[in-house]
């Protein structure tokens, strides 16, 4: 084998957000040799971009509520496609996992009494979030930051893994580059805990960063692991849309969470046309009753300004294609009319600043201009609920890469949490499983193999630019594989993107190792690629429309389908889809869902709105 | 090395630093400029376009994360809030990675300083809980802490101090304004029962800063870096060590003197 520089370890997380830093903190209290790797520096990964809170059900404004009500929440929210087991873990474990952060420093809003201050957010009956302004991510970020490096826990920086190694069947470790010198670098370790987040670059109208390139679920698939539900993408109803060059920017729900609400290009609350039947019994019909909701939660139903992000995103869809939509392709969200200005600039500053600064918006005395962003997937790595297992043994996920949790529509605010939860339970299970593990055989073969394809790019002929082979990448699957979906275009998609993947393979990078973004842009996109079409064939296959996926084919949702997870594997090198049925919960927690028949009552009702195409 | 000049007003000039380690130079390039462009989005077209291995590192694009760091024009800067339209027509842009930290390449510069100093920081230790298992913090106690939470790491304040941006030397017994804002913010935590005053003084370097609060005209999230945590952590070890009766208290509390006090250069800016 080449030589390449070695690092051993029991247990090695790969991505340094919420999830990663949690899973790493807990390995190594349980004794595991750990070490964090990280493609960005630390304190950069997406959660620092968290903005309206954590999901937690605290009990400090609102005592009614409990993890019962949080779990119904999450399974409403999630269309009754989510595990039922990892929603009732997350509820019952967030709140210890929130508290533990202040244990570690974190320092969120305050209630007059000097608990821990909640907010109102989309789907959740009660004010649930525990959060810092809009900063609640920072806060998070800085606070696993600081105590993973005070436990003296090993951090690979600016360090991409590519490829997981593999012993019959089971993980051996990892392959990878250092950004800086573009060195390669191999890690041999019992166990590794994936928690490198979603794919959102995929797409041209996203709140991603760079680093998410689908990374973990493309390893995984690699290494034989299964993927479910890759078609529930969720578009997060409010992004900036203008400028352009800050289309896709988030804008928190929190804002609607204080008090904004949206309108359209002639200031109607459009909200109240899109009330499904699913959720009529919980949302507001009128404007007096919606805004008396956020004062008093006893006697009134919630905005439908605060229904869940599917929903919301969709309607704005519709009244943009019906015409109704602002200058620029959207509609208006409006807190500047609705609440006081220091309230605002103190409830959202970064908001505030935002779009001040890059916007020369006021939102104080100006409406928004919002319309979707990708900016989450609900699909993911298939999990075991109680120990963050994938199919592989000594392989682990937690936080978006993972899947189950949100079943077809996260939650605001429970991705903070999810981090937490299951990063928490996934270091744990890695670290008790490398314990009764002995390390596994690194197969030279294999990791020259790996080796060369990392430098490939290096060595081939041709002309491909991969910044114009990644921008077509984002526009088709933003025009083909976007919030309405139809067979016809995704079978486009599917044929384009094999057409993109072999451009790829014509990409000629110049210039030297060191630090050299077209050579790391020409390796994520391979990844970028190979989940878009994961992505593709998944909504391709899911005949219904739930959720983060709604087909203008099948615009209904169908109770058969919402007892399916779509099964995504990688078989003698071929993307096997198939479905199997998804665990039912047991009767007590059934019941917490409410409804006698909750898969008959999604499908009722009107059709999911559909806006067409252009 | 120039390349042509921007032939309308729709299109930008912009001179980047290229080069690795010790060795480069400002390299020009004419792009394209659409409306509500940032300096980084300049950037990213030029790589997409003209220069396919120029390093640069960012992540959120929203002033959230303080990766894109940079000096444009000669002021330390985020290029992601950096908008195209502060510049004159026609004005010449130039941008330059910071230059307090040793180059990698073009805009990156090994930042690791930061982080090896992060090391050194005693952690947050809180105190015994409430009676009833509970934690009380109020809004007005947490507020200030809440100032300096603020931080994204841009390292900007670290770029443009003196103390160490002109005096390498110093970089071993100075951490820079960055950690004074994270003491400070460990200090004044409602919760915190760690006493670090001792090696703020002793090892961080504290007594170096002469408040010429360069940081804080540079930092972007608006940290009153010298008044709010730099001014009030001297007073609080000018206090701790030259106040007898609080020196007193001090030693019988048991608190040592673990370090040998500096001997700081002062800084000839």
């Amino acid at each position: 084998m080449a030589e390449i520089n070695t690092a051993v370890y029991d247990v090695i997380v790969v991505g340094a957000g919420g999830a990663g830093l949690r899973a790493a903190i807990e390995a190594h209290a349980a004794g595991a040799k750990t070490a964090v790797i990280c493609k960005s520096l630390l304190g950069k990964a997406h959660t620092v971009m968290a903005e309206g809170g954590i999901a937690a059900a605290l009990g400090n404004v609102w005592k009614e509520d409990n993890w019962k009500i949080h779990f119904r929440d999450t399974m409403r929210g999630g269309k009754l496609l989510g595990n039922w087991r990892m929603a009732q873990l997350h509820a019952q474990e967030a709140p210890d996992r929130v508290l533990e952060l202040e244990e570690w420093g974190a320092l969120f809003d305050r209630t007059k009494d000097g608990l821990i201050l909640q907010r109102d957010f989309g789907g959740h009956r009660y004010a649930r979030l525990a959060h810092v302004g809009d900063r609640t991510g920072l806060e998070m970020i800085r606070t696993l930051q600081d105590h993973a490096v005070a436990q003296g826990i090993d951090v690979f920086m600016e360090c991409t893994v590519r490829h997981l190694l593999t012993d019959g069947g089971r993980v051996a470790g990892a392959i990878g580059y250092w950004r800086q010198s573009g060195a390669l670098v191999l890690f041999r370790a019992k166990a590794v805990v994936l928690a490198t987040g979603g794919v959102g670059k995929a797409w041209k109208v996203t709140s991603n960063s760079w680093e998410y390139t689908g990374d973990g679920m493309a390893m995984a698939l690699e290494a034989g692991a299964d993927l479910i539900d890759m078609e529930m993408t969720q578009f997060h109803p409010t992004g900036m849309i203008w400028p352009p060059s800050v289309r896709g920017l988030l804008v928190t729900e929190g804002v609607r969470g204080d008090g904004g609400t949206l309108r359209n290009a002639s200031g109607e609350r459009f909200m109240f046309k899109y009330i499904p039947a699913f959720f009529r019994g919980d949302t507001a019909d009128n404007e007096a009753e919606a805004d008396r909701w956020y004062e008093d939660k006893r006697n009134n139903r919630r905005t439908p300004d605060l229904l869940p992000r599917d929903e919301v995103a969709r309607a704005i869809n519709t009244e943009v294609k019906a015409g109704r939509g602002t200058e620029h392709g959207g509609v208006f969200l409006d807190i500047a009319t609705r609440r006081p200005a220091d309230y605002i600039k103190r409830r959202l500053p970064s908001m505030y600043h935002q779009f001040k600064e890059l916007a020369d918006v006021d939102i104080t005395k100006e409406q928004m201009e919002i319309g979707p962003t990708l900016h989450y997937i609900m699909g993911g790595i298939r999990v075991d609920p109680d120990t963050a297992a994938a199919t592989v043994p000594g392989l682990y996920a937690a936080g978006e890469v993972a899947a189950g949790m949100h079943g077809a529509n996260r939650l605001g605010g429970n991705s903070l949490s999810d981090l937490l939860v299951f990063g928490r339970r996934a270091g744990q299970a890695a670290a008790e499983y490398a314990k009764g593990a002995t390390a596994g055989r690194i197969d030279d073969a294999q990791a020259d193999a790996f080796a060369k394809r990392l430098t490939e790019p290096f060595e081939r002929q041709g002309d491909e630019n991969p910044y114009a082979i990644h921008e077509e990448l984002q526009n088709a699957m933003q025009d083909l594989v976007g919030i309405i979906r139809r067979r016809e275009e995704l079978e486009e998609a599917l044929a384009h993107l094999e057409r993109l993947r072999a451009r790829v393979a014509r990409v000629h990078v110049t210039g030297t190792r060191r630090y050299n973004p077209g050579w790391h842009l020409a390796l994520d996109l391979e990844n970028l690629i190979g989940i878009s079409e994961v992505v593709a064939r998944s909504a391709l296959m899911r005949t219904e429309s739930r959720g983060g996926h709604t087909r203008e084919d099948f615009p209904k949702a169908d109770p058969e389908w919402g007892m399916k997870n779509v099964v995504s594997r990688r078989r003698d090198g071929r993307l096997v889809l198939s479905t199997e049925p998804i665990p039912q919960p047991p009767a007590d927690l059934r019941e917490l869902i409410g409804e006698d028949k909750p898969q008959e009552k999604v499908a009722t009702g009107e059709p999911a709105i559909i806006g067409g195409k252009e | 090395m120039t390349t042509e000049a921007p032939r309308t007003a729709t299109e930008v000039r912009m001179k980047i630093w290229r080069g690795e380690g010790s060795g480069g130079e400002h390299v020009e390039y004419v792009v394209p400029l659409d409306p509500g462009m940032v300096v980084l989005d300049v950037v990213h077209r030029i790589q997409a376009t003209h220069a396919p291995d120029l390093a640069v590192r960012w992540n959120c694009k929203a002033g959230k994360c303080g990766s894109c760091s940079a000096e444009v024009n000669g002021a330390p800067k985020l290029m992601c809030m950096t908008r195209m339209n502060e510049f004159a027509p026609g004005e010449e842009i130039t941008i330059s990675p910071v230059r307090t930290f040793p180059l990698i390449k073009d805009l990156v510069s090994d930042v690791s300083f930061n982080y090896e100093k992060a090391k050194t920081i005693p952690p947050f230790k809180p105190k015994p809980k409430d009676a009833d298992g509970k934690r009380r913090m109020y809004q007005e106690d947490v507020d200030r802490v809440q100032e300096f939470h603020k931080c994204i790491e841009c390292f900007l304040c670290q770029d443009v101090c003196h103390v160490i941006r002109d005096h390498e030397e110093n970089k071993q017994s100075f951490s820079g304004p960055r950690f004074f804002v994270r003491l400070a913010a460990l200090e004044m935590h409602p919760l915190d029962a760690n006493d670090r005053l001792d090696l703020i003084r002793a090892k961080h370097g504290l007594g170096f800063c002469n408040i010429t609060k360069c940081c804080t005209e540079v930092c972007p999230e608006d940290i009153h870096i010298t008044d709010n945590a730099i001014i009030p952590l001297k007073e609080r070890v000018v206090t701790a060590h030259y106040d007898p009766i609080a020196w007193a208290l001090r030693r019988m509390r048991g608190k040592r003197e673990d370090f040998a006090p500096p001997q700081p250069k002062p800084p000839s800016a």
